[in-house]
């Protein structure tokens, strides 16, 4: 297990040397400069301002130095905010995007199994056609129309929820639905038909062979056999939580670190960019990683390489 | 002996797409304590549809009930609801299933399948429940048990899957045990010892079985008595004896000249019985092996046999039997092990009401 676990931490930094070095070279091929605004600086200045960050120095020095800064875990100042740097942007954003994605992630899964369980019990029935139906609804709006719906709906027409901003518990509510609720949707469709194919093994016969009550045999023979899917979705559904979250804290106002990263790309905020892309591939690749994990103890049949004999 | 169950004109059919199943078609039999009772015949032939409805084991809907009656101890089940059905499931009627690599739940511990029905029928608490389950692994003849119980079924050859399902099956003392082809999934030798084990634990604890199968051979080494089904009815019953040197019905004739065996040394080719069996959505008028009989006389497409009692135990439905039929030889393999029965009427009877 952990001959396992340490060989991922090492394929784990090679893939972020390679999103460092990608990330690096596609921004400065990309036209147009952190300094580049409608009034054009004194030459003089923008030199100065260039030395100051180091823009002036070969791109293999730049390089070289931006890996030495990432391995020591600073990401350097921002260009655009004066006296914070990207590592002051990160630990001020990512509590509140963390509160977030985890609430979003909370309601998905919850929900998500609940509704693909009762539809998988009631299936061909009218409660398996109408969560299917709000399903197929909840995959196809995007985030952002969602987002608009409820503020319109349940913030502006019945005031139950405030429109915007992050300073309640009240006001994550509404951003943690509109993050949750394509993901839900999508677990809803996953856990009916990984139910639909467990309800019919013959352990679930032998299960009602023994005489267990329905309720005993949907929680601990189907649910668990029927919820492997569910737990390899959790990875992609994290990168999911993580961009869908760029757009909903920008709609509804949230200081972010998705929020902070929009706007660094449209300022052209260099150091910003690369700094929380960085950070982002490495909650990425964390999350993966402990889904692995996570897989190898539910299911005792899926062996951990390196756990035994291999 | 004491009669345990009592099946009484069992009907069961299925809702389908294509139209109503009639499964199973008017089954009767009973069973007395300790006895075990084989139920053979061909794919759909109503065998394992039947055994699962004594549990109410099947899917309802589509499956249903639409008559007959299964005396448990002189209680009927079909009007039990599914409540009181878990109260007799695995409690006083156990199953055990063919496929034991896909019975057992590949994400729990045996052992926690084993103490399940333990904890939920005898009250026991989890210690002892478990203290009672390697007993039980042991009982099977699982080696070390105590190592055994926290395994998961992937550790498990099928042999000692299978092993592992009959100590599941038999934790709670069952009245009744219930084997589906229990050995039909496994090899040789491993059926051997499997069917050695059943029959050991069968005469310690006094337990009844029904035994399905479509292998004559497993049937010889462990019945008492045979039930012969074809297209959801039983075409003829009776001891070991009487169904293996004393057959009556053409069926029966033709399972048993098909199936080889060492001592029959005729060069001829292995018997087969023609054809397929009848769709069931439309059973056919007479005598549902009429088409495939090459003994069928001209009523048995006109009206459907009664059933004719050869002897005390031994139950026929085939017109043959009747006094106005002609004389036909079985074929060449069951007359040469054709025994005159001692215990045969003089004549055989009309029954009216099955068995």
């Amino acid at each position: 297990m952990t001959k396992y676990i340490g060989k991922r931490l090492l394929y784990m930094i090679i893939s972020l040397w390679l999103i460092v070095t990608a990330t690096f070279f596609l921004m400065r091929i990309a036209p147009g400069n952190p300094f580049a605004s409608e009034k054009k600086l004194p030459p003089e200045i923008e030199a100065n301002l260039q030395a100051h960050y180091g823009l002036d120095q070969p791109w293999y020095q730049q390089y070289f130095d931006y890996l030495i800064n990432v391995v020591t875990w600073d990401f350097g100042p921002s260009f655009k905010y004066k006296s914070q740097t990207v590592n002051d942007l990160i630990t001020e954003g990512f509590p509140v995007s963390f509160v977030l994605g985890f609430q979003a992630i909370l309601i998905a899964v919850a929900f998500g199994v609940l509704f693909g369980v009762i539809a998988a019990l009631r299936q061909n029935k009218w409660q398996d056609y109408s969560t299917m139906a709000v399903a197929v609804l909840g995959i196809s709006v995007p985030s952002f129309i969602m987002a608009t719906f409820l503020q319109y709906f349940l913030a502006i027409k019945l005031q139950i929820f405030p429109v915007a901003r992050w300073e309640s518990f009240m006001h994550t509510i509404l951003p943690a639905i509109a993050l949750a609720a394509g993901p839900m949707a999508y677990i809803a469709r996953l856990t009916r038909s990984s139910m639909i194919e467990v309800l019919a093994n013959d352990y679930i016969k032998t299960a009602k062979a023994k005489g267990l009550s329905g309720g005993v045999i949907t929680v601990k023979h189907a649910m668990r056999n029927a919820l492997l899917p569910v737990v390899t979705y959790l990875g992609p559904l994290t990168a999911g939580v993580l961009t869908g979250s760029f757009v909903i804290e920008k709609i509804f106002g949230i200081p972010g670190l998705g929020f902070h990263f929009v706007t660094s790309i449209t300022n052209r905020d260099y150091t910003v960019i690369m700094g929380v892309t960085v950070f982002y591939s490495i909650l990425l690749l964390l999350a993966i990683l402990l889904v692995d994990i996570a897989y190898g103890i539910i299911d005792p049949r899926i062996k951990l390489a390196g756990k035994k004999g291999e | 002996m004491e009669k345990i169950l009592e099946v009484k004109d069992l009907k069961v059919s299925f809702q389908t797409y294509g139209g109503t199943v009639q499964a199973v078609r008017g089954v009767s039999f009973d069973l007395h304590k300790g006895e075990t009772l084989a139920i053979v015949g061909e794919s759909g032939s109503g065998k394992s549809v039947t055994s699962q409805t004594l549990m109410k084991l099947i899917p309802m809907p589509p499956g249903q009930i639409t008559g007959g009656e299964i005396l448990f101890y002189g209680d009927d089940i079909v009007p039990k609801s599914e409540k009181e059905m878990e109260n007799i499931r695995g409690k006083d009627i156990s199953m055990i299933f063919q496929d034991p690599m896909t019975s057992l739940n590949p994400t729990m511990k045996v052992g926690n399948q084993i103490i399940e029905g333990l904890i939920k029928h005898q009250g026991l608490s989890k210690a002892d429940a478990k203290k009672r389950a390697i007993k039980l692994l042991e009982l099977v003849g699982i080696p070390m048990p105590d190592k055994r119980v926290n395994q998961y079924p992937h550790e498990f050859s099928g042999g000692m899957r299978q092993r592992a399902m009959i100590a599941i099956a038999l934790a709670t003392n069952p009245k009744l045990l219930i084997a589906d082809e229990p050995t039909t999934a496994l090899d040789v030798t491993i059926q051997a010892q499997i069917l050695e084990l059943m029959k050991e634990l069968q005469a310690k604890m006094d337990t009844s079985i029904i035994f399905i199968t479509h292998d004559l051979g497993v049937v010889a080494n462990v019945a008492d008595r045979v039930a012969v089904m074809y297209a959801g009815q039983i075409v003829e019953i009776g001891t070991v004896d009487e169904i293996f040197y004393d057959p009556k019905h053409p069926y029966t004739w033709g399972l048993l000249a098909s199936m080889p065996s060492v001592d029959n040394d005729t060069k001829d080719e292995l018997a087969a019985i023609p054809g397929t069996p009848p769709d069931l959505t439309n059973p056919p008028i007479g005598d549902a092996f009429a088409a495939r009989n090459k003994y069928a006389l001209a009523i048995d497409y006109e009206e459907e046999p009664p059933m004719f009692q050869i002897s005390e135990t031994h139950f026929a439905k085939t017109w043959l039997l009747h006094p106005d039929a002609p004389h036909v030889e079985p074929p060449a393999a069951v007359k040469l092990r054709q025994r005159q029965m001692s215990s045969n009427f003089d004549k055989p009877v009309i029954v009216k009401e099955g068995i």
